[in-house]
């Protein structure tokens, strides 16, 4: 584990020398690591080794990335970075007993998670950033309680699942109630923020859910058919829904069309799909081996940046730029480790509780990475959420942390079992 | 539950596994076609990110195209800029930011920004991008003469024209002028103002490159051709002689000469011979040669000189017009090469009228065969291009096209084109201690009195080393032999005193 950690602290520093970053940065970091490495062993001895090392390597590429596109969000960064380790370490140190306690709370974590959905909607604390209801901002702070949200469901659905996954599989009508219930309201919220992405992540989550607790491929199969039948419902009813497809699948136009944000006639490429277009010429001029860290481009002649939103929702393609397929593929990989250490943690856990939970974090995990980076790429429309660890953003990077810390929750029980009945 | 779990894995490796695909796809199958689309904001940035290669004339006598740097949020951009503003601008062409190009920047792109596909070339590039370095573009060394190409755009004035000169023997482009002419640093900033400029004849735009891709009527300079075809074939000689009663008789109908501008009326010269008949561009003459030829043999004759082929120069294709008889419908005008050369009339085919159109570039190929004895020079305007170290990436060994005529038969019509010269129409050309070759042409237009104006020459003829053709468009009264060949002999003795 140390290695581990050693690595991706001289992978920190040998890319903040090139990015010509102070060693300061790397040094800081390591000893960040060293800090949540040192509550790892303290707190969760057996716990799987890969997942933080992992972790902290995504978190250095992204920061790295987003010390390059503009320093001054990098610090800002920096310091959710070092909140999102104060929360994983306070995690672990809070659960270290028994995180399974959590199981007996699950209806609190169910309203929680519509509580947290909620809050946006809320008059004064609620934000709107482009055309989103996700944020909200106390003083100086802002937050994307949906992040948080996201692990509330996940604790709640694993537990109510491991509890009546047996009727649950027996079709008793009954008690998809609360079920019910708590999920739909959470999808309804999503679409009034307007937040489809999410929506889409939370639905994978709980389609994988449903079908790991209860085995049934019927129950996939109609959820599967009813969101189908939602989303051709919510595509004639939301031109907002239509936007993001047309552009999506037509982002290119050889004559000019209607382009809704300006009024005015334009080709789709310089209106509605630019951000989408611009993102693929991005990740094309990196080609094979990228330009190299802070040899990309990404602003005009005049000094205009060519894509808003760069170090959130298109770091892939800023990251791909730079770093070409090499890179691109080395990131995709660590990710891929990352979700398969997961499953495994998913796999080797005692009981019903854990794997739900180390099975819904980690799908999750590898969910909103195909959504947010398939959408980069063209492989779904394209929708704003964060890429796990590696974009700018402070929720997303805790809520990140706190995924990982419930992982090695889990994977400690689990090792810690079989190290016993040793 | 590990089977669900197995399968959610699957699932999930799946998921990122056709993330790995999609950016392999775009990375490297689709990278190219990105690349060349022309809304990509990131390769308009980055094409100057690359400092382009120097576009310069042989000798280093001028640079035509250079570089200016700037700083642009921490990355050097390099902006071009042209020296020398309006001279060769048709030839030289632009390269802007707005990602759009003409001329040598444009059809030399790869050489310029260094990217023709070469593996050392490939590497060296990969390795300045590593090492954080510029990539450098190769530098063109063109064969143009600046002050030749000077003195011919100053004679031009602001009448619209065409001059082209090339040396005899290898082809090698030693002027292209083209007017009204623009300045390239203001393509950027002032394009609807360079689209607003016009020369004396009203129409016609400063960016159409006139020696390459401008259509003329070559008139009586396509006797040249046709005298060719005349001797060449054996039908006919120099003494062969003539009855010219002042017109010729075609179609029952009476094809008149050219007017006399001191008379009213066409000149009728009596009996005379071949050689008399183009020293004087008697057109009854020429009008029963194509008679007796027949239009299919002349128009063979005109393919061997080039015509009917776009002629190849390093500028881009489509800024290049192949010569030939041309045909107006509805969708513009055709290059027409008619099955049945019956319909051509071929009186008027021999002195360069009906439908025959050429460039300058073909008639100063033309009298380049003539000089060459016969066999067609191939056109280069680019002589090297230079890697950034200095090393020569390609080298232009002057080639020709192939031989249009036999050597007695391009004799000959260097005597006939000397004799035009020293007493014909083109007198005006004659420079003293040095034989020129020439001949004059003068194309009526849709406007009577307004004339196409030309001058096709080479000198020395006994010794040829340049070949020149000289056009002026709507030229009022304005004959070949008196508009045209002033300007072909300032160009000539540029060149061959220089």
């Amino acid at each position: 584990m140390l290695t581990g950690v050693g690595f991706a602290s001289v992978y920190i520093a040998r890319k903040s020398e090139i990015s010509a970053a102070s060693l300061t940065y790397a040094a800081f970091f390591f000893a960040l690591y060293l800090v949540a490495h040192l509550v790892a062993r303290y707190t969760v001895p057996y716990a799987d080794p890969y997942l933080l090392p992992i972790a902290a390597l995504l978190t250095a590429v992204g920061l790295t990335e987003i010390y390059r596109l503009g320093p001054s969000d990098a610090f800002k960064q920096g310091l959710w970075v070092v909140i999102g380790v104060a929360v994983f370490a306070l995690v672990l140190l809070g659960l270290r007993r028994d995180y399974r306690l959590l199981e007996n709370y699950k209806y609190l974590f169910g309203l929680g998670a519509i509580a947290l959905l909620f809050m946006p909607l809320l008059p004064v604390i609620g934000q709107t950033v482009n055309g989103s209801r996700l944020w909200v901002h106390v003083g100086n702070l802002q937050f994307q309680p949906g992040e948080l949200g996201k692990i509330a469901l996940i604790v709640f659905l694993a537990a109510y699942l491991r509890e009546k996954r047996e009727v649950l599989a027996q079709g008793r009508l009954k008690e998809w109630g609360p079920l019910l219930v708590i999920w739909g309201g959470a999808m309804l919220v999503l679409f009034a923020t307007g937040d489809l992405g999410s929506a889409l992540l939370y639905y994978g989550i709980f389609l994988a859910l449903l079908y790991a607790a209860t085995a049934r491929v019927a129950y996939v199969a109609v959820a599967m058919g009813l969101f189908l039948a939602g989303a051709a419902a919510l595509y004639k009813a939301t031109p907002h829904v239509q936007t993001r497809v047309t552009n999506w699948l037509h982002p290119w136009t050889t004559g000019k069309v209607f382009c809704p944000l300006t009024g005015a006639q334009a080709l789709r490429q310089d209106c509605g799909s630019y951000q989408e277009v611009q993102s693929l010429y991005s990740i094309g001029h990196g080609g094979f081996g990228g330009t190299g860290l802070g040899a990309g481009t990404f602003t005009t002649s005049s000094g205009h940046q060519i894509i808003p939103e760069l170090n959130t929702d298109f770091i892939y393609s800023a990251l791909a730029q730079e770093l070409g397929l090499i890179g691109a593929a080395a990131l995709l990989m660590l990710y891929m480790v990352f979700v398969l250490r997961g499953f495994r943690v998913s796999l080797f856990a005692g009981d019903g509780f854990s794997k739900l939970l180390a099975a819904g974090l980690t799908f999750g995990f590898a969910l909103q990475t195909f959504i947010i980076v398939g959408g980069v790429l063209r492989v779904i429309p394209l929708t704003g959420i964060t890429l796990p660890l590696v974009s700018y953003g402070g929720s997303s990077i805790v809520s990140s942390f706190v995924v990982v810390a419930g992982l090695m929750l889990v994977s400690n029980r689990a090792n810690a079992e079989v190290e016993g009945a040793r | 539950m590990n089977r669900q779990l197995n399968r959610l894995a699957i699932v999930a490796v799946l998921l990122l596994v056709a993330l790995v695909v999609a950016t392999t796809y775009w990375q490297t199958w689709a990278s190219a076609g990105l690349q060349d689309r022309q809304d990509n904001a990131i390769q308009r940035v980055v094409q100057f990110t690359i400092a382009r290669g120097l576009i310069e004339s042989n000798g280093k006598q001028a640079i035509f195209a250079a570089n200016k740097q700037r700083k642009v949020s921490g990355q050097t951009l390099y902006f071009r800029r042209y020296p020398q503003h309006t001279l060769a601008a048709q030839t030289i062409g632009y390269s802007t930011a707005s990602r759009s190009q003409a001329g040598l920047e444009r059809s030399m792109n790869d050489y310029l920004t260094g990217s023709n596909t070469n593996l050392s070339n490939a590497f060296k590039r990969a390795l300045d991008k590593l090492g954080g370095g510029t990539v450098k573009g190769n530098s063109l060394l063109l064969t143009l003469r600046p002050g030749a190409q000077r003195i011919a755009q100053q004679q031009l004035g602001n009448r619209c024209g065409a001059v082209v000169a090339m040396n005899a023997r290898t082809g090698a482009v030693y002027v292209m002028a083209s007017t009204p002419s623009y300045d390239p640093n203001q393509i950027q900033a002032n394009y609807a103002k360079v689209l607003k400029i016009r020369g004396d004849c009203g129409d016609g735009s400063a960016l159409l490159n006139r020696t390459t891709n401008g259509l003329f009527t070559p008139g009586s300079t396509f006797k040249i051709v046709t005298a060719a075809a005349a001797l060449d074939t054996g039908a006919f000689t120099p003494t062969s002689t003539f009855e010219d009663p002042g017109y010729c008789t075609e179609y029952g109908q009476k094809v008149y000469n050219a007017g006399n501008p001191d008379q009213n009326g066409p000149e009728a010269f009596g009996r005379v011979n071949l050689a008399t008949g183009f020293q004087h561009s008697i057109n009854s003459v020429f009008c029963n040669i194509g008679k007796q030829l027949g239009a299919k043999t002349i128009l063979d004759y005109a393919k061997r000189f080039g015509f009917y082929k776009t002629p190849p120069l390093e500028t881009p294709a489509d800024e290049r017009s192949p010569s030939g008889l041309y045909r107006v419908t509805k969708t513009g005008s055709h290059l027409d090469d008619p099955k049945d050369p019956g319909s051509v009339d071929p009186g008027r085919l021999a002195f360069g009228q009906t439908t025959m159109l050429a460039t300058p570039l073909q008639m100063a190929m033309v009298a380049a065969t003539v000089a060459n004895g016969g066999v067609v020079p191939k056109p280069y305007v680019v002589q090297k291009v230079l890697a950034p170290d200095g090393s020569t990436v390609r080298d232009t060994h002057p080639a020709n096209l192939g031989r249009a005529i036999k050597p007695q038969t391009a004799a000959d019509l260097t005597a006939m084109m000397v004799a035009a010269v020293q007493g014909g129409t083109g007198t005006a050309a004659q420079i003293p201690g040095i034989q020129v070759a020439g001949k004059t042409g003068t194309a009526e237009t849709s406007v009577a009195h307004v004339y196409t104006a030309w001058f096709v020459c080479f000198a020395p003829a006994d010794n040829p080393q340049v070949a020149v053709a000289v056009v002026l468009e709507k030229q009022a009264n304005g004959f070949g032999g008196a508009v045209a060949a002033p300007i072909a002999k300032l160009v000539l003795q540029a060149l061959l005193h220089g």
